[in-house]
């Protein structure tokens, strides 16, 4: 399979590696994926409490250099934005970036699902009873 | 109408060390042709190009000559006589033809045939074919490291069996199945033995007589020949076993296969056969000695790394290493001027994992972190040392990237955790 050259990027120069305390009020953490599936995101942000602003955002992951890719991608997206605007993400719009096969789809599905999954996490923390947003096409696509 | 044509291109570059890149290192896909086989097929093409089955011209005479030649070539390679050797477009039409071939003839005596299900697809499917034909398969478990278990195939065997096809050596962790003691078992019971044998001749020592083979399935493209070529050994006494041809024309190779025979590939595959025949112990040495460096080189300098199948009863040229908490994908982008294979989902058509690592109980984690080495004839050491390199600095940047490696060092059992998509 020939990979884009934004996907070879990000998979040679990952954007935003690494961890953040996740015990930190600040801190929203989103888990997903699966190992037997082939691919784990760690997507984790930090939040401004007074801004809702995320200031800091880290990832690791495990699977194809696409789904690399697309949390690097999302790390770099989902800094800057509020909350609320961080939601707004589409996977569509990580596939159009990277320029993804149908193949690899799912990768930005997941990576939508770790900025949602994160976000949630934070939202928990910070007194928020909000049902947990997953979005459609989660379970199809693994 | 444009005419758009898509090419690849392999550009080929030099490392800082003098090794020509990309390397290739997966011979067990394909091998390039030897260029002695080469010499020996290009007159082929041009003065002796001739029609095989034409018998009243020299054009004929000689193409005919070159085949014969082949023929005795092969046969020698794994112990038949030339009658015994039928040639056909390659293996995926050789284990067709042996097991419709066999279903079909021998029909009136059974319907049962008996399979594993670490075969390859050719076998597989076909096997699958016949099922809605009304025939009967087994397909035999493998035991962790590979291998079937005897007492499974003896249990398996009924008076309706007719057929036992199980592969000689495994096209991805290279595991040699005791094909010996399972001709044995069919003969004591009087049933035929086929074996995928594609990546097994030509490697190991294969001999059709004690070995109690009845048909053989060979490919030119995985023995340094040609591709489009390949054979299949019918054991002409002891028992004398029939099958029905699957295409029907001509009545080339004694009516079991017909079409105008592909002679430059006859040629070509005949030689590869003889080279082997010659060069074979030396060769595995070769090849086993570069394997057991490249193991050693990547196991002595990572940790989680495990091999698939077993060591003992493999071929020289295979190692078959699951990276932990790395995804085979990504390490084979990380690996990108090395031509390895991958049994990650995403490297398959499929998005499954490799079914071969699923059958020796591997989970599905480490199926997706698998990597395939086929060392060949042309590797060197100094190539071995590169991909090793290679292989460990990817491996521990991905590790660097992986929240599974990160989740395991911080002593989280992967087991234990709730996944999401699950």
């Amino acid at each position: 399979m020939a990979y884009s050259d934004k996907v070879l990027d990000h998979y040679s120069n990952p954007r935003n590696v690494g961890s953040l305390d996740k015990n930190s009020q600040e801190v929203g953490t989103g888990l997903v994926g699966a190992p037997e599936c082939g691919d784990v995101m760690k997507l984790q942000i930090k939040v401004n409490p007074q801004t809702n602003v995320i200031e800091d955002a880290k990832f690791k992951t495990f699977g194809c250099g696409s789904a690399i890719a697309s949390s690097s991608l999302a790390t770099e997206w989902v800094k800057g934005k509020t909350v609320e605007e961080a939601l707004q993400i589409k996977n569509t719009e990580i596939v159009k970036e990277l320029s993804l096969p149908p193949v690899k789809i799912h990768c930005s599905v997941l990576a939508e699902d770790a900025i949602r999954a994160a976000i949630h996490d934070w939202k928990k923390k910070n007194g928020s009873n909000e049902p947990a947003p997953v979005s459609a096409g989660t379970q199809g696509a693994h | 109408m444009s005419t758009d044509v898509k090419t690849t291109t392999l550009e080929q570059q030099f490392s800082p060390n003098g090794i020509k890149l990309p390397i290739y290192m997966d011979n067990h896909a394909t091998t390039p042709v030897d260029p002695r086989v080469l010499e020996e097929m290009l007159p082929y093409f041009t003065d002796r190009f001739g029609n095989a089955a034409s018998r009243n011209h020299a054009f004929g005479w000689a193409a005919e000559a070159g085949v014969e030649t082949a023929r005795e070539q092969i046969a020698k390679l794994i112990g038949a006589t030339p009658k015994e050797i039928i040639f056909t477009s390659g293996a995926t039409e050789s284990d067709n033809l042996a097991i419709k071939g066999v279903a079909e003839m021998y029909r009136e005596k059974g319907n049962h045939i008996i399979t594993a299900v670490t075969e390859h697809k050719a076998v597989l499917d076909t096997c699958k074919r016949l099922e809605k034909y009304g025939y009967r398969v087994t397909y035999l478990p493998v035991q962790k490291d590979g291998l079937v278990d005897l007492d499974d195939l003896k249990r398996a065997i009924d008076d309706k069996t007719i057929l036992v096809t199980i592969m000689a050596a495994n096209n991805e962790i290279g595991v040699l199945q005791p094909w010996r003691e399972i001709g044995k078992l069919c003969h004591e019971r009087g049933v035929l033995f086929h074996t995928d044998a594609v990546q097994a001749v030509g490697k190991v020592p294969m001999d059709v007589i004690k070995d109690n083979i009845d048909l053989a399935s060979i490919s030119g493209h995985k023995i340094y020949g040609p591709k489009g070529v390949g054979a299949l050994y019918v054991r002409r006494k002891n028992p004398r076993v029939q099958i029905s041809a699957i295409i029907d024309g001509g009545g080339h190779e004694r009516g079991m296969r017909s079409g105008t025979l592909n002679v430059p590939g006859i040629v070509g595959l005949g030689k590869a056969c003889a080279l082997a025949t010659e060069e074979m112990a030396r060769e595995a040495c070769h090849l086993a000695g570069l394997r057991n460096r490249l193991r050693d080189s990547i196991m002595s300098r990572l940790d989680e790394v495990y091999i698939n199948g077993t060591m003992e009863h493999r071929l020289p040229g295979n190692l078959n290493i699951s990276f932990a908490y790395v995804e085979g994908e990504s390490l084979l982008m990380g690996i990108n001027d090395v031509a390895v294979s991958s049994g990650s989902a995403c490297t398959s058509a499929t998005l499954e994992p490799s079914y071969v690592l699923k059958a020796l109980g591997t989970g599905d984690d480490l199926a997706h972190s698998s990597i395939r080495f086929g060392i060949g004839r042309f590797n060197t050491e100094a190539e071995v040392d590169y991909v090793a390199d290679r292989v460990v600095e990817t491996v521990q940047r991905l590790r660097e990237l992986s929240p599974l490696y990160e989740m395991a060092k911080e002593g989280v059992d992967l087991k234990s955790v709730k996944w999401a998509a699950e």
